[in-house]
């Protein structure tokens, strides 16, 4: 299996003795679609930085498609797109020239680069703002804009940073049916994004950086398996005095009518409907308390940092442990 | 394969510097060629007449290489460190950080476009002092290779401090304080044969002196300092610069963490 990425022991400490990457390692297959989660300050935009050069590790090695970005930096460079999380064209220039240009530092002759700042700005449904000033985009089609301009290369790998930070939602649908699209095309796409929602529809695999290392690796299916509760909300069709006993499940009223239960793995919902029924208690609608790995991710960074400060919450919050 | 690769990359910075130049003309090219007619109507045509003669020439025919290559020295380093710190600051130089393009082609890329700069100013204020007075190009060789060697000199600097620049009051200081004390001392105006022993020594250190002298020279076949000094003077601070340059790209200084 050839390999899209592959990072060995990759460390990073700034200038200011910030050590932002703790010895990493990482490897994303070709064609796959990558999930890179972690909170602010992480270490994620340090990692893309590297893998685009942006960025020197103090140590370790970064290889894209097999060839290193440290030693063969020019030709690792030739396979990527990068999609950056703020927004880096130049505002007095036209998205067309922008794109275009883009793709003459790929050495792509100008004719072949026009044809494609066309072709990829149409299915970027930027074409109609081709030929104004970058700056008087929305936010939304300035987003477009860099996806446009780190496809016109045709990389192998894309590397999307936040690419639909402070987008609506159905810009942000129609950025993803596009970038499943480039994926289902054979490109290796990674993603890094705060929107759980979006990695866990579109990702296959998955990392979770923490403090500069990574926390969890794994298959989006089995990371998502490993969920013990899963937590619903229930709007009631009447309301109730008191939350209703239901063995083995925890079951909490928000309100008269707005009941939270909290349901483990084993316990099926048809269960929970049947017990509801049965103590004469109708459900008008249900829906996920958080996104499934929203509650993984937050899990797993909360143990990682318990693990880092043993004094746990009590000790941030400025109490005595 | 990379040579194709890097020529594409090459042409392409060229024209984004042109397009540049051409979408910001009124900030480009009117602000000098205004400077320039005003030098040529107080110093050449008021003054000029009661200063008379000056190296066998009329002031105005004296002054007309020297401020034509101020013009070229100020333009192209202006367009440099405007440009390549304007991509650094609103971070779209990232654009070509990110490419298979090596350093030298972008070095090369953005002082092709500061030359082009100059040498489209250089070529205004020309045409602009041929209103005033008349004048045949002695050396047109040295002419032509002092004009564009003094401008990739001078690219070559406004790209050092644009990389070691981190605020728009960085990229003023050098010009103001630096550049056009050392123009204006450079014998623009007056032959260092007017100055007394000890300022005419001082002169000597002054690599402008060489620039304008040389070109001085190509126009009107007069100079106070010899054509092997002129040549010599721009060719290693040229090789210094473009050194100097390249170790700061390679270093990643103010461009890459």
């Amino acid at each position: 299996m050839m390999l899209a990425l592959e990072v060995k022991n990759l460390r990073k400490t700034y200038a200011n003795g910030v050590e932002a990457l703790k010895g990493i390692n990482l490897e994303v297959a070709e064609g796959d679609f990558f999930a890179l989660l972690g909170p602010n300050g992480a270490g994620k935009s340090t990692l893309i930085g590297i893998v685009s050069s942006l960025v020197r590790a103090t140590a370790g090695e970064t290889l894209v498609f097999g060839t290193s970005v440290q030693r063969e930096r020019s030709r690792a460079m030739s396979h990527i797109g990068l999609v950056p999380q703020e927004l880096n064209f130049n505002m007095f220039e036209k998205p067309f020239e922008i794109v275009a240009n883009q793709a003459g530092y790929y050495g792509i002759p100008r004719k072949i680069a026009n044809a494609r700042a066309e072709k990829y700005l149409r299915q970027l449904q930027l074409w109609d703002k081709a030929f104004s000033i970058s700056r008087t985009l929305s936010g939304g089609m300035k987003r477009r804009l860099m996806i446009a301009r780190a496809m016109v290369n045709e990389p192998r790998l894309l590397i999307l940073d936040e690419p639909t930070a402070g987008v609506d939602i159905e810009i942000r649908r129609s950025m993803w049916e596009f970038i499943e699209q480039i994926n289902a095309d054979g490109t290796t796409v990674i993603l890094t994004t705060h929107y759980l929602e979006e990695a866990e529809q579109l990702c296959r695999n998955i990392a979770i950086i923490d403090h500069g290392s990574i926390i969890e690796n794994t298959g989006m299916k089995s990371l998502l398996s490993t969920l013990d509760i899963e937590t619903f909300i229930l709007d009631l069709r009447e309301p109730i005095s008191a939350a209703p006993q239901i063995e083995g499940m925890n079951l909490v009223l928000r309100d008269g009518i707005t009941l939270e239960a909290s349901l483990p793995k084993k316990k099926s919902l048809n269960f929970l409907f049947s017990e509801l029924e049965r103590q004469d208690i109708h459900v008008r609608s249900m829906r996920n308390k958080a996104n499934r790995l929203e509650e993984l991710f937050l899990g797993l960074v909360e143990k990682n940092n318990d693990g880092k400060n043993p004094g746990g919450k009590k000790a941030v919050a400025g109490v005595a442990p | 394969m990379n040579a194709r690769i890097n020529w594409v990359g090459y042409q392409t910075i060229v024209r984004k510097e042109i397009t540049r130049i051409l979408r910001i003309w009124g900030q480009t090219i009117v602000p000098p060629a205004i400077t320039m007619s005003l030098y040529f109507i107080i110093f050449g045509e008021l003054i000029g007449r009661r200063i008379g003669d000056m190296g066998g020439f009329t002031y105005m025919e004296f002054i007309v290489p020297g401020l034509v290559i101020m013009s070229v020295i100020t333009n192209s380093y202006g367009n440099m460190v405007s440009s390549f710190f304007g991509a650094k600051f609103g971070k779209h130089i990232e654009e070509l950080l990110i490419s298979p393009l090596p350093n030298w082609v972008i070095l090369c890329g953005y002082v092709t476009g500061a030359l082009v700069r100059g040498l489209m100013v250089g070529a205004v204020v020309l045409m602009i002092s041929l209103l005033f007075t008349h004048l045949q190009v002695k050396h047109a060789l040295v002419t032509i290779s002092v004009l564009l060697l003094t401008a990739i000199v001078f690219a070559l600097a406004g790209m050092i401090n644009a990389i070691y620049a981190r605020k728009f009051d960085d990229i003023a200081i050098i010009p103001t304080f630096v550049l056009a004390p050392l123009t204006y001392l450079g014998g623009v105006f007056y032959s260092i044969s007017l100055l007394p022993p000890f300022w005419q020594k001082v002169s000597i250190v002054n690599p402008i002196l060489y620039m304008v002298n040389g070109f001085r020279y190509g126009i009107l076949g007069v100079s106070d300092v010899s054509l092997l000094q002129t040549y010599g003077v721009i060719i290693s601070a040229g090789i210094l610069l473009f050194t100097w340059c390249m170790w700061l790209l390679h270093k990643g200084t103010g461009l890459r963490t």
